[in-house]
């Protein structure tokens, strides 16, 4: 066991699967010798050569295009997007073609590519840096889209992706990258990619969350823990397809549900939690499911984050809207 | 704009005579003379509704398959939606282009022989990913190239750029070709760019390009041929541009050249048609015989029968099918919707 951030932990999943199979290749922007814009590919250059570990021409598209052959060559392609604002440029590579990969030619070819990308408020990032774009992807048919909230996680799940042989968006919240340190193997390992983790156990409401949320809602719980609410706290972990059961069961035992994302609300995954639990669990809810989400706007300039970003007190209200039902 | 045989069947251009035997040559003519059935036929098939999708080829044949000819068994053809014949020369069967045409996922199913993706809908995608299967060659120290067809109108899209620059960056063993046939859809040549050839465009990716007379399979043939030994000789991309020209509409999802064609320019065109042009040559040479044409013919009329039957008769899709093809293993929410569509299949 070593203490890892969850960049070190990002880090040595991809030293680790350069190392066990020699068809991962990992390139995008700047992830060569520079090591990568956050140093997530730091030392990977040096210790696997220029075959392996490369930099790009800078172009979005062109880096998913280059994927989806590369994978056809019998590569296991782990790229980068620099700022996962930028998958405009690569949305069709993405949903339009990767995903499609394996459907459209009946199983004659796959696309086991790993998409790895930082998103995420917090840090006064300038434009289109922050955006928390998942649910475009959630959308799409082919993809699994994964987002980790702390090193463990984020090392087990990524092996997890780049062995996957159908495509994987692997999102990476800036705000987690280096904000704390937890135990993390040296050796390679994996957390399954159809779970989510119960963070925290409780009995009075379920509390589902991913990302740097996963943290605000810990935060919450203890907050509501001094008023003799006890919080159950779900990591949804990997965000479509959503794991059904391991939500469901917490909800019929605490019959009462928020859903907390960093998105937007006519954005994320949390309108399609509630419906799940809508669909499979109403009987046993005492209260409707609330969100808990940023407002409907353009994500914020970057002075304006505090006020729109929501955070453990957002948090704090709707639990004791749902519970006061 | 190079040129090896002219309109009368001559040849013009000695020095650049691909060295064929007269046995490839007339496999060459048989190919053309096939593949024109082929478009009348399919024509013929889509309005009686036995197949769907179509985007015609009369005209391209020389482009299309002159190409494809220069090309090995291990080559990955990336192509765009109305490069079907090169696939079935590649070794897709018949009645697999059929089923590509119906929409049955069985027409994708490419088989191990044939390295290729099936026709490209998306235009522009094919060359981003021509680059990665070529670099991926490259990094296997494979003597092969990747292969992407284009038309005039996609050099406007921004993947056209980015993959022919992708793969000049990286020296990736990559074949772009434009074919160019003066319309996307309505929209003539001059409305795509300022540019005096789209040939040129390779300038800007520092690679190779050539304008090839596209009507002239003995042309394209020899600049394929060059552009592969090129490749794989570890000295980049090529973009060859094919100047050619489509006799029918430009899909038979109702498009209508009569609304941006004139009988004059079709006549033009028709004076190069690459079959009558090779046809010229190959019996000056007293290779070629109308006897041989007709036995071509009518074999491509026989096999076209056969592969639409044999596409009627392919099982029908079922939704379980569907599925059963989005992923290695199923997340739990399609294999929730697998029992339910087992159950009402199996009613």
């Amino acid at each position: 066991m070593a203490q890892m951030t969850m960049i070190k932990a990002i880090t040595n999943a991809m030293q680790t699967e350069l190392k066990n199979d020699e068809n991962v290749l990992v390139f995008g922007e700047d992830v060569g010798q520079n090591g990568g814009v956050f140093r997530a590919t730091e030392g990977l250059q040096d210790e696997f050569g220029e075959e392996r570990v490369f930099d790009t021409p800078l172009a979005e598209s062109g880096i998913g295009g280059l994927s989806i052959g590369l994978g056809l060559q019998g590569y296991r392609p782990v790229m980068e997007i620099q700022f996962f604002g930028f998958v405009f440029e690569a949305m069709d590579s993405i949903n339009g073609q990767m995903a499609r990969m394996r459907y459209r030619t009946g199983g004659a070819h796959n696309a086991p590519i790993t998409i790895r990308a930082p998103f995420g408020g917090g840090v006064h990032t300038p434009e289109l840096h922050a955006d928390s774009l998942e649910g475009l992807i959630a959308q799409q048919p082919g993809m699994k889209v994964v987002i980790p909230s702390t090193p463990y996680d984020a090392k087990g799940l990524l092996i997890s992706a780049i062995r996957d042989n159908d495509p994987v968006l692997f999102l990476e919240h800036m705000k987690l990258y280096r904000s704390f340190r937890g135990e993390v193997p040296e050796e390679a390992y994996t957390v399954d990619l159809t779970k989510a983790d119960v963070k925290r156990e409780g009995k009075d409401v379920s509390i589902i969350a991913y990302g740097a949320m996963v943290h605000s809602a810990l935060k919450a719980a203890d907050e509501l823990e001094k008023n003799d609410i006890d919080a159950e706290v779900i990591d949804l972990r990997t965000v479509s397809p959503i794991d059904i059961e391991t939500i469901i069961e917490s909800v019929k035992k605490t019959n009462h549900a928020i859903v907390v994302q960093e998105a937007q609300r006519q954005a994320g995954v949390a309108a399609n939690v509630v419906a799940e639990i809508q669909e499979r669990a109403i009987m046993h809810l005492e209260a409707p499911v609330l969100r808990v989400t940023a407002p409907d706007t353009v994500y914020a300039f970057s002075e304006a984050e505090e006020i729109w970003l929501p955070n453990e007190k957002d948090i704090i209200e709707k639990v004791n809207t749902v519970i006061d039902y | 704009m190079f040129q090896v045989l002219n309109e009368n069947g001559e040849i013009v251009n000695k020095d650049d005579m691909p060295d064929l035997s007269d046995e490839e040559l007339k496999e060459l003519m048989r190919r053309m003379v096939y593949t024109r059935i082929l478009d009348q036929r399919s024509i013929a098939l889509n309005r009686q509704g036995r197949l769907g999708f179509y985007a015609p080829t009369a005209g391209q044949e020389a482009s299309q398959l002159g190409s494809q000819f220069a090309l090995e068994q291990d080559d990955f053809l990336l192509p765009g939606y109305r490069d079907v014949p090169q696939l079935i020369w590649q070794g897709l069967p018949l009645y697999q282009a059929f089923l590509f045409s119906k929409g049955h996922f069985h027409g994708n199913q490419m088989p191990e022989n044939v390295q290729a993706l099936s026709p490209q809908i998306i235009i522009g995608a094919q060359y981003v990913q021509t680059a990665g299967v070529a670099l991926g060659m490259k990094l296997r120290g494979k003597k092969n190239v990747a292969v992407a067809y284009t038309g005039d109108g996609g050099t406007s899209q921004g993947d056209f750029y980015e993959g022919i620059n992708f793969a000049g960056a990286y020296g990736a063993p990559a074949i772009f070709f434009v074919q160019n046939n003066y319309f996307a859809i309505s929209v003539p040549v001059e409305k795509q760019s300022a540019v005096k050839t789209l040939a040129q465009k390779s300038v800007a990716a520092g690679i190779e390009g050539i304008q090839v007379d596209g009507m002239d399979v003995l042309a394209v043939y020899a600049v394929t041929k060059h552009a592969r030994e090129h490749a794989i000789n570890g000295d980049g991309p090529m973009l060859i541009e094919t100047l050619t020209y489509r006799y029918g509409p430009h899909t038979m999802s109702g498009d209508d050249p009569t609304r941006y064609r004139t009988d004059e320019l079709n006549d033009e065109w028709e004076k190069r048609d690459p079959i009558v042009r090779f046809r010229k040559f190959l019996e000056e040479k007293g290779i070629w015989s109308e006897e041989e044409e007709n036995k071509v013919v009518e074999d491509a009329k026989e096999d076209i029968k056969k592969a639409i039957k044999e596409a009627d008769n392919y099982p029908k899709q079922k939704v379980t099918d569907l599925i059963g093809n989005m992923y290695e293993e199923l997340p739990v929410n399609l294999q929730e919707q697998m029992e339910e569509y087992k159950e009402k299949e199996s009613k």
